[in-house]
Formats: structure tokens, sequence, C-alpha cells
């Protein structure tokens, strides 16, 4: 159990149902009876329903670190046991933390300048000879500034090259403003035949997640982010491609997220609690090949989706989850994300709350698919 | 078609043998369009004579064991050109000749451009042009990591000298003193649009090559002899790459396709095609 122990007898007693929300409720089940939980509403205790592996110390003093940090950290280890890793970068080997991995293995590091559309056709030569090459720079540069190369050297050909991004979203590089913003590249990327696309969301989750890349065999995405983020999960917690995590249980709403939204959601969660609302939380990931099962299982069980990403919402992670319910299980869904707009200049908290990525925008939408229904 | 039967796999050192072999490329090169009703003949008929060298001469591969692991490594970046590589491979032995005729039709091997994971013996995916070359310095690095003797080539066209990244990677080309990578240019001063020079001038392309490192060969680029020669001192070349420079009439051996820019992505119909292989003396 990792929420605060001294709180933890408030936990215990069942949480008041408020009267609108009731009305809410009803009213979903008036309109949409086919989409909504058959079994009678009632709000849960909440002692249990957070998945016991995460970080006990997520809401209180959450220490926070740099995914990218596990990235490079990653590769190290990953060069030392697997002599086919090689690792490309277009000069940002320092910002990216592959300098690490280049002090260690200098043979098997290539440096192309600031060449990114090179870099990926390099990495597919290498691909081609049968290295493992993990490219890495700044998200906008490993997927917009390349795409047709990404898309006809590497996703194409099922060249086995991870395209590693780093300063992703703006959370990393919000002073650089809209430029160095990458809030395009899920899209980029997913749309891609032959390409996985995952998103960790804490620095330890990066760090299993550049393991498991290279047991994938083909092309995949990892993005990840420079600045220190809470850390949401444990060694312990599980982590597998193509499996979304359910790190809060709920009923009553499912929070889809993904990278530092995660942080944000469970977050939401908590505060929805105190409001009485039972949210389920999904860490999702991983956005292709994305975990249907959990996803249409959480709209079955909870009747309404909120996802949220560090992203534009055309074709994000929250389309992604939308498409895969339309067939099978369409509920009402809201995204969180960036609509339509380039980002600015500004720091980190300010950004967030401009474009309405806080766990407090989570809150507000939650509410708001539950009156939508 | 009536198809010839496949020529003998071993090096051919015989320029008169070669020079046929040209030919018979030719041949394919108008069947296959014709019978896909679409398709590259121009760049494919410039580049048939380097095409015939380096498959059945200088390339050390074996074409019933494509993934043989130290073969030399061909990439065509001009893609939009594979019939001619087609052709060259189904007569040194990776598939049947007959399958030529399938070319760019629902469900073949012989996609429009050439696709690495459709047949074997083809190592990269182009047609997007200008990325050939970062796949070659990439294969090139690789065989050297692995201490392997093997040599890459990269056959790509004079317009795609137009692209941006075949800079970034002449440069890094020379950066890691790739000696075991080969270019060839096939400059046969066409293109879609018309000629280089008013499309936009990439000369003087030797001094651009020079000036980036590399060490420059210019050549007849329909001399079996010279090409092998060519290609032969380049394997000597130690700390930097070659590039061959091949002048090359587009459309080569047709009278009717020479220097013409429309027979750049223009299939022959029956009737013309009866009069290219009258040119190419097939009857």
């Amino acid at each position: 159990m990792f929420w605060d122990r001294k709180k933890e007898e408030t936990f215990k007693k069942k949480p008041e149902i408020k009267p609108e929300l009731k009305i809410i409720k009803e009213k979903i089940l008036e309109k949409r009876p086919e989409l909504v939980i058959k079994k009678p509403l009632k709000i849960k205790e909440v002692e249990g329903k957070y998945n016991p592996t995460l970080n006990e110390n997520l809401f209180g003093e959450v220490e926070k670190a740099k995914t990218r940090d596990g990235f490079g950290e990653a590769l190290v280890k990953l060069g030392g046991i697997n002599e086919k890793v090689v690792v490309l970068s277009a000069d940002l080997a320092h910002s990216v933390r592959t300098m690490w991995f280049q002090q260690k293995f200098p043979e098997r590091f290539f440096q192309v300048g600031i060449a990114e559309a090179n870099m990926t056709g390099v990495a597919a030569g290498l691909a081609r000879m049968g290295k493992i090459p993990f490219m890495a720079t700044f998200g906008v540069f490993a997927t917009g500034r390349n795409w047709d190369q990404v898309r006809m050297s590497i996703a194409y050909p099922k060249m086995n090259v991870k395209i590693c991004a780093s300063h992703t979203g703006v959370f990393s590089v919000g002073a650089d403003g809209a430029s160095h913003q990458s809030t395009e590249d899920i899209t980029l990327m997913r749309v891609l035949p032959n390409m996985t696309v995952i998103i960790p969301c804490d620095k330890l989750e990066t760090y299993k997640a550049t393991f498991a890349t290279a047991e994938i065999f083909g092309p995949v995405y990892l993005r990840f982010g420079r600045e220190g983020m809470p850390v949401v999960t444990t060694e312990e917690t599980p982590f597998k491609v193509g499996r979304a995590e359910t790190f809060r249980e709920g009923d009553d709403v499912s929070i889809i997220a993904c990278g530092p939204m995660v942080y944000e959601a469970l977050v939401a969660s908590k505060k929805l609690e105190k409001e009485g609302i039972d949210a389920r939380v999904i860490n999702n990931h991983t956005i292709k090949p994305m975990d249907k099962k959990t996803i249409v299982k959480a709209a079955r069980e909870t009747g309404a989706i909120v996802t949220a990403e560090e992203h534009q919402v055309l074709g994000g992670m929250g389309s992604s989850v939308a498409e895969a319910l339309s067939n099978d299980n369409p509920v009402p869904i809201k995204m969180i994300g960036i609509y339509n707009r380039f980002g600015e200049s500004g720091n980190f908290k300010d950004l967030q709350k401009a474009l309405g990525l806080t766990s407090d925008n989570i809150v507000k939408t939650v509410k708001e698919v539950l009156r939508s229904h | 078609m009536k198809v010839d039967e496949a020529i003998r796999t071993e090096k051919i050192t015989d320029v008169s043998e070669l020079k046929e072999i040209a030919r018979k490329l030719r041949v394919d090169i108008i069947k296959m369009t014709n019978a896909a009703g679409s398709g590259h003949p121009g760049g494919s008929l410039s580049s048939a004579d380097i095409v015939a060298v380096l498959y059945f001469n200088i390339l050390n591969h074996k074409p019933k064991n494509p993934k043989w692991e130290d073969r030399d490594v061909f990439i065509l970046s001009k893609g939009h050109c594979c019939p001619v590589v087609y052709s060259a491979m189904a007569r040194s032995g990776y598939f049947p000749i007959e399958e030529l005729l399938t070319l760019r039709k629902l469900g073949s091997r012989l996609q429009g451009h050439p696709h690495c994971r459709d047949l074997n013996g083809i190592e990269a995916s182009t047609g997007s042009l200008g990325q050939g070359l970062s796949i070659a310095i990439g294969a090139a690095l690789g065989i050297r990591l692995d201490k392997r003797k093997s040599r890459v080539y990269c056959l790509m066209g004079d317009g795609e000298q137009q692209e941006g990244q075949i800079w970034e990677a002449a440069m890094s080309a020379t950066h890691y003193k790739l000696d075991n990578l080969c270019g060839i240019v096939d400059r046969n001063r066409l293109q879609i649009d018309g000629f280089t020079k008013d499309v936009m001038d990439y000369e003087p392309l030797e001094e651009k090559y020079r000036s980036f490192g590399w060490n420059v060969i210019t050549i007849d680029g329909h001399d079996i002899s010279a090409l092998i020669k060519a290609f032969n001192r380049a394997k000597r070349v130690k700390g930097k790459p070659t590039v061959i420079i091949a002048d090359t009439i587009k459309g080569k051996g047709i009278s009717f396709m020479e220097n013409v820019a429309v027979w750049h992505g223009q299939a022959p119909n029956d009737e013309q095609m009866k009069k290219a292989l009258n040119d190419l003396g097939e009857h």
C-alpha cells in the first residue's frame, strides 16, 4: 500500500455518494443501458484499489527522476549483454544520454552529426547487417524531420531499428517553444505499419521498456522525456509490451493515460475519490499494438472513458483508444491532450496549466463525460 | 515472351559476353515494362552495362543463397530502375526468368520499386530518392564492425544528387573513412522534368564529391572494360570511399528512347516494343 498510511482509516469508511452524482448515474442507465455496467451502481470502498506495486510515496513526497536517464542506463546494460546493440546519435549524445553508451562502447557508437535523415538510413543499413541499432534524438527530429526516411528505410522493410525520442511532449522542453515541443510524434509513428509504439510513464518504466525493445524484432518507437518526472512505478510493477496495466481499479469511469499523464491520472483518481467517483486508471504504455482487451473491458465495465496524453489529440493515444472501441464497444470518450494548436514557450507548470494537462483538468473532464451520457 | 536460358552464375570476365548480358538485360527491360504497362525503362537502360558488370563480374554473391554472410551488398538507390536489377537477378539465378513478366502485378515479388521483404537478394526497400547511400553507409559500418571483407555498392541516379540527404551521407562516408563503399552515379543527364542542368544543375559533380573527400573516377558508363577497371581500382583505394561517375545515355540502345525525357517513366506499347527489340537485335 502506498497511500498515506495515516489517512488509511479514513479510506475504510464508505465515501458518501453525492446526490448530483446519483442523478448523473441514473441518467446514464436511462439513456444508454447497453453501454453501461449491468450490475447495480454503487461506489465501492477505495481500499485495495490501487495496484500494490506502485510507488508508496505516490501521493506524498514523490521522488522525481528523468526518463532519459532510464533510457541511458538501460542502453549501457544492454550493450554489455548484447554485442549486436549499436547506438546512433545526431549531435545530442549528452542530452539524450547516449553518451554513457558511447563512453563504454565507443566502437559501437556512431555519431552522424546534425543529419537526422542520414542517421535514419545508416541505422537501417546497420540493421540489415544484423545489428540492433538504437537511434536517439529529440522527439521532433526523431520522427518528423526524417519521417519519410523512417517510413521507407525502416518501417516498410521492417528493419530492426529502435527509434528513441527524448524531449517529447511539452513538459520536457517547455521554454524552448513549439519548434522543440514534440506533440505530433505519436500520430506520425503509429500510422506506420510494422511500427511498435511505446510510451513509458516514468524512469523505471523507461528502463524496462528500453530493454523490452531489444527483444522485439522490427521497428519500435520509444518516447520519453527530459525533465524529472514523478516515479510512479517500482521494480515490481509489471511491464509487458502490448499489455496495458491497470493502476487503479474502479467502476465509474476509466482514465486511460500514457507517459507523464499517468501520474496526473492517478492524482486525479485520488481527488475523484473524495467526490465519490470511483475511477479506473490504466497505464496504456503501448499505443501500438494496443491492448484492446483491457481497453474494451474497461469500456464495458465502467461505461465512460477519459484519455490523457501529452500530445495532440488528433491521431494520438486517445484516438487509438477511440478507434479500438468504435467497433466493439462504443462508449462516451473525452480526450485530454493538445487541441489543434502548437505549444509555446513557458515553464513546465504554466504550460501544463495552459494546455490543460493537469490532474484538475482530468477531474473536470471525468465529470463532463459522466454528465454527457 | 520467349525466355532465354539462365546464364551461368560464376564470374564472367569476357567483355563480349558481358556485352551480350547487358543486351539481354535491355531486352528484358523492354519486355517487362511492356507487360506491366508502366515502369521506368529510360534509367534502367542507361544502367544496364553497370548492372551487368556488377552482377556478373564484380559482386561476390550467391544467388541461391542470398543471405550468405560474406556477400557484397548492392543497393539500388534509384529504386525506379529496378527492372534492370530484377533482370540481372533472374539471369544470375535468384529466381526464375519467367517471373520477370509479373513486374508490378498484384501478388508479385517484383514490386514497382524494390522491396527487400518481398524479394531475397534485394538489400533495401527504395523508391523515395536519396536514401540508398545512407543505408549503404550503415551496411559498410556494420561489415567493418564484424571485421568482414565484403564491399558495399550503391547505384544512384544523377537527378537524385539533388536530394540533400545524399550530401549528408557523402559527408559521413568520408568521416568514417569507408573504403569498403563504392558509389556509382548513373549520369544520364535527364530527369522527369527535362535535362538535369535545366531542372537543377548538380554540376560540377566530380568537384563536389572530391571536396567531400571521396575518390572520384569518371568513365563512360557503357564501356564494359572501363567499368571493370574502375570497380577494381576502387577496391584498392584505402581510407576513403570511391564514387564512380558513369556517363551514360538515358534510354541507351533503343533509337527512339535515347535522350528523350518522356521515357523516364513510360512503358513501350506493343508496336514500340517491336521496334525496340529490333533495335536490340532481338527478333
